[in-house]
């Protein structure tokens, strides 16, 4: 149960997820602060991308059978996300639930995921005036301002097939943050991008960290960005955490030989 | 007897098979509508439907696919008159039986285009918390209306040349019209025949090129 003195935006509390035989989360328990920017590294099916998708709600959590004693609950600030209450009792949450708390968290993917039937515009509008309800006027004068911030107020006509893959990716962050949400997901956005193209797109996350004050957390290989945007750096390897720390500690002077040669092969890439 | 081509038969009977046409249009329009509608309606119901619905929907239209549409034509009209209601009218039946039979195909290319669009956009749409009508009505429904259209266009032209079927129940259209004129006359029946097949000709084939210049328009299209 998290602690209510210290109240975290989000905590997983011995969080197991599996897929039939697999166990990809294995009674993983953290907390990420409001406000804080936390970069998930790691190899191949550590679980990053599990703990994203768990919390955007796109995968349930492997329930237990009694969670007020045993856990296997995420937490978002302070109330059960993963799970609801029904009777005094914790009990896995249906989609009235998670339809209810998931507009807080925002995600943007690695395909990128735009609608291609909508124009950027709409793309960036659709769930401001049909989730968050506001007028279509407002909505779209909060898309253009937040595709000015991407660099994309001319392409707003456009058909996001006739965008460059960073192009995309740049309307993907937008339409996420156009929901205003607590918490951002970042899942190895650049990994599908060209290499060219990378660079524009950190640049504008570079830019959403430093003037917002967004939850981040961020499953990259870009090393270079997590230790410019990331308050804390977690390795992970088979559903645990290896080892976490402020960015500097964690790629200068990592501890466990797990992350260092984790990162000697990622640094020698 | 007259037995060979006629003019003067094809200008007497023309004006029957004129109307048999016609209501040939009229059997198209209903009962594609009832494809069109009820196709999607299963497919829909299929993949986000209960699971008490799911299974017997597909049962019952796996059921309509595998069976002949002249047996399902002379059951249904069977059934209705003896049942339900012996003053239905013959069209009203005929329609809906073809109708819903190639709801039964249509409602299989629906699935295919639906199965079709990227598991991705399903995610983005949760991510987006976006109403479950919001999720097909806005993404889901356009990106597979653009897949399927064309193949659905084809199988209402398929539909359209399957109408004569109904004659066995009495619509009255341009075969039924011919063989009435032939029992009349004891004559028209290669004339007849010979106008049924150009005036199908004449409406399938502009719509089948239609079918395929929409295919290529949707194929070069930006989504």
């Amino acid at each position: 149960m998290p602690s209510p003195t210290t109240e975290p935006l989000i905590e997983f509390d011995r969080v197991d997820k599996s897929f039939g035989d697999l166990k990809v989360l294995d009674e993983l328990s953290f907390r990420v602060d409001p406000g804080e920017r936390v970069t998930l590294i790691g190899p191949s099916g550590s679980g990053k991308t599990t703990i994203l998708r768990l919390l955007m709600t796109l995968e349930r959590v492997t329930p237990k059978a009694d969670p007020e004693r045993d856990g296997g609950v995420v937490w978002l600030e302070g109330e059960p996300y993963s799970h609801m209450e029904k009777r005094g009792r914790l009990v896995p949450a249906n989609e009235q639930w998670l339809r209810r708390r998931r507009s807080r968290v925002g995600m943007v993917f690695q395909q990128f995921n735009l609608f291609p039937n909508m124009k950027v515009l709409r793309n960036v509008t659709e769930a401001q005036v049909h989730v968050a309800g506001r007028s279509k006027e407002e909505a779209e004068a909060k898309a253009l301002d937040l595709l000015d911030l991407v660099g994309l107020a001319e392409k707003t006509g456009e058909y996001p097939s006739r965008l460059s893959g960073g192009q995309q990716q740049r309307v993907a962050i937008a339409r996420a943050l156009a929901m205003d949400p607590d918490v951002l997901l970042l899942d190895e956005v650049t990994s599908a991008l060209d290499p060219e193209l990378v660079a524009d797109v950190l640049a504008v996350l570079r830019d959403v960290a430093g003037s917002t004050s967004i939850t981040m957390l961020c499953v990259t290989h870009e090393m270079g960005f997590a230790r410019d945007v990331s308050d804390r750096v977690m390795m992970f390897d088979g559903g645990r955490i290896v080892e976490q720390g402020p960015p500097e500690a964690m790629f200068s002077e990592p501890q466990e030989a797990r992350t260092q040669d984790f990162l000697r092969a990622v640094l020698a890439e | 007897m007259q037995t060979g081509w006629s003019n003067a038969t094809v200008r007497e009977i023309f004006p029957a098979m004129w109307d048999g046409f016609l209501v040939v249009l009229q059997v198209t329009l209903v009962a594609g509508v009832i494809a069109v509608v009820l196709g999607l309606l299963v497919a829909v119901g299929e993949r986000n439907g209960p699971a008490w619905l799911r299974r017997p929907l597909s049962g019952a239209f796996q059921f309509i696919r595998n069976t002949p549409l002249l047996v399902q034509v002379l059951i249904v009209w069977t059934a209705t008159s003896l049942y339900v209601n012996p003053d239905w009218s013959a069209f009203a039946v005929g329609s809906a039986v073809l109708g819903v039979h190639y709801a039964s195909y249509t409602s299989e290319t629906y699935r295919a285009g639906i199965d079709a669009i990227p598991k991705g956009q399903w995610e983005a749409a949760t991510a987006l918390n976006l109403p479950t009508r919001r999720v097909w009505g806005a993404v889901v429904l356009p990106q597979m209306a653009r897949r399927s259209a064309a193949a659905v266009g084809n199988w209402i032209i398929a539909m359209f040349k399957e109408v004569p079927t109904l004659f066995v129940i009495g619509v009255m259209e341009m075969i039924a019209e011919a063989r009435a004129f032939q029992g009349q006359h004891y004559t028209g029946a290669v004339e007849g025949y010979t106008i049924a097949g150009l005036l199908f000709l004449a409406a399938s084939y502009p719509v089948a090129v239609a079918m395929r210049r929409l295919e290529i328009r949707l194929a070069k299209s930006h989504y």
